[in-house]
């Protein structure tokens, strides 16, 4: 006895449901794999352009703190130091201020208010960054010059010392800040949002005042989220090209201090890639590359690491 | 209705609500100490608002609202110069979902009122354990107090959120639908718990339950569309209903 033509029918149907499952995972898999795979073309193709600059300065290119096109030598320190600088300012900036406004917007601000100032929170970060970088040169730079920079440099610490000259390390960083703070605010109001209410309930109950609910409730249920907000920022302060290429000075001049001028990762391959003088020059210029590829990438790894450490 | 003899919660005139949606309409009752008060009714009749306006919770919602007079042995919980986070400090809470704190280990959940209070280092561990013991929880934690919360079973985390409310001894525990959301087995050892913890402190059930509400209630309130329709003895109410609509309900006509 053959089964029956229904139940024939519907062992079809299963077969063609079957296929169509494995063709769907399969075409999501290799959507997966581009994207690991545009990581490495662009590590390749860098690695090509730059593999005179590889050869002839080898590892010690990011040690090195000699950048002299017209000499043929070439380093990264400079550029590395003024990178992680000018970040970890615009960080430490932007760090108190976007993470205070989203908790007053998600534990304090009436519904009403966090959706009107949400709106323009998100519209800020639309705002291109050669914009913000003519606000720099033009509105912050003069302001550094006479008013902040003479008040930091008297301080006496070394890490402030110099000549107030507007722009530099300093001006960058905060330029760097008034472009993650958006992202920031705006990612840590999702993560604190989203922190279960029934979380905050529990604390109320056990006769939590609004500030121990946020410190002991809220903040270590965003814990999480909030360093990944935090990582996301860092990232885009890292890679930021044009704003810091128009405040930060462009000099390859190893900085002493934030008030110097100098130069980033970035912002030096914008400005001295169409102007190389040699083959040499534009290679190092690659390696630079490299050298903020290797950079970025290890900090999303370490704060991946770092992440599921402290959800354990 | 028979009025209780120990009243310690005494409700006037309770209306509340948000916006302009009234969920509670003019409820008055007194609840009696050391006894169990189940409040029963169908969804949405208020059962819930009111047993939150109890501790000044409901305050807590965007646009909630409360009128009339909520007291605890004679005191005005809603007068002029009461402290919200000193009422709630007296009068503890159980939530319908177990929600202990994730990031913190079983000891630390149970403590987090008493470090609320800055508690010593010596008598907070002593509280934590007492607390675990009156939860009937000790025995099964004991010996990994320092692991995480969300290790524990359904019913064992919402067994650990009784103890973090008793760790601060409040005086009155409301409980807002404790058990819907466990097993039988779990729900038995709950409402075990609720037995024994009537002769420390004032408890007041919020059930849709209405076997439950028989089994563990001393006294039963019905409120039905915000408003309380019969306050009796729990057996004088499931039994001899003197509301047509009480009656309705027990006896399973709607809801």
């Amino acid at each position: 006895m053959g089964t029956s033509l229904p139940a024939r029918r519907r062992l079809a149907r299963r077969r063609l449901e079957r296929t169509g499952d494995t063709l769907y995972r399969d075409a999501l898999a290799a959507f997966g794999m581009s994207v690991a795979a545009a990581l490495g073309i662009v590590a390749a193709e860098s690695a090509k352009l730059a593999a005179p600059a590889l050869r002839r300065f080898g590892i010690a290119f990011v040690g090195s703190t000699q950048w002299d096109p017209t000499a043929d030598r070439f380093g990264a320190l400079p550029f590395l130091a003024g990178t992680v600088l000018t970040s970890a300012e615009a960080l430490a900036l932007a760090l108190p201020v976007g993470l205070g406004a989203a908790i007053f917007l998600s534990e304090m601000a009436p519904a009403r208010l966090r959706a009107m100032v949400r709106f323009p929170i998100e519209m800020l970060a639309a705002i291109p960054s050669v914009i913000v970088g003519l606000w720099g040169l033009f509105v912050l730079a003069p302001i550094m010059r006479t008013r902040v920079e003479p008040l930091l440099a008297r301080t006496g610490l070394p890490i402030l010392s110099g000549t107030p000259v507007g722009v530099g390390l300093l001006a960058a960083g905060v330029v760097l800040a008034v472009m993650v703070l958006p992202t920031l605010t705006s990612l840590s109001l999702d993560v604190v949002g989203a922190v279960d209410r029934a979380q905050r309930e529990g604390l109320y109950a056990l006769g939590a005042t609004r500030w121990e609910v946020i410190r002991r409730g809220v903040l270590p249920a965003a814990k999480s989220g909030l360093f990944g907000a935090t990582v996301l920022a860092l990232g885009r302060a890292l890679g930021e090209t044009m704003a810091v290429a128009m405040v930060v000075g462009n000099s390859p001049d190893m900085p002493h201090s934030l008030l110097a001028t100098g130069g980033t990762l970035a912002s030096v391959i914008a400005n001295e890639f169409t102007e190389a003088v040699s083959d040499l020059h534009e290679a190092a210029l690659a390696e630079l590359g490299l050298v903020l590829l290797a950079l970025t990438l290890l900090l999303s790894i370490g704060g991946r690491l770092l992440l599921r450490r402290s959800v354990r | 209705m028979t009025a209780p003899s120990r009243p310690v919660v005494g409700v006037a005139a309770l209306s509340a609500g948000f916006g302009d949606r009234t969920a509670l309409r003019d409820v008055s009752l007194a609840l009696e100490a050391h006894a169990v008060t189940a409040i029963i009714g169908p969804s949405g009749c208020g059962k819930s608002t009111l047993l939150r306006c109890l501790n000044r919770m409901h305050e807590l919602g965007a646009g909630a609202w409360v009128r009339g007079r909520v007291t605890l042995d004679g005191d005005d919980l809603y007068g002029p110069d009461v402290d919200a986070v000193q009422v709630r400090r007296r009068i503890g809470m159980v939530f319908q979902r177990p929600n202990p704190f994730p990031t913190l280990s079983i000891r630390d959940n149970v403590a987090a009122g008493l470090d609320l209070n800055g508690f010593a280092r010596a008598e907070r561990d002593d509280r934590v354990e007492a607390a675990l013991k009156q939860a009937a929880l000790w025995n099964e934690v004991a010996d990994r107090l320092n692991r995480s919360a969300l290790a524990l079973s359904g019913g064992q985390q919402q067994r650990l959120c009784i103890a973090r409310a008793l760790a601060v001894e409040p005086e009155v525990l409301l409980m807002d639908e404790p058990a819907s959301a466990l097993d039988p087995i779990a729900t038995a050892r709950v409402e075990e718990l609720i037995h024994e913890l009537k002769d420390r402190l004032t408890l007041i059930v919020v059930t849709h339950n209405m076997q439950q509400a028989a089994r563990i209630s001393t006294r039963t309130a019905f409120l039905y569309m915000g408003e309380l329709v019969e306050y009796d003895r729990t057996e004088a109410l499931f039994t001899n209903p003197k509301e047509r609509r009480t009656e309705d309900y027990v006896t399973g006509k709607f809801g």
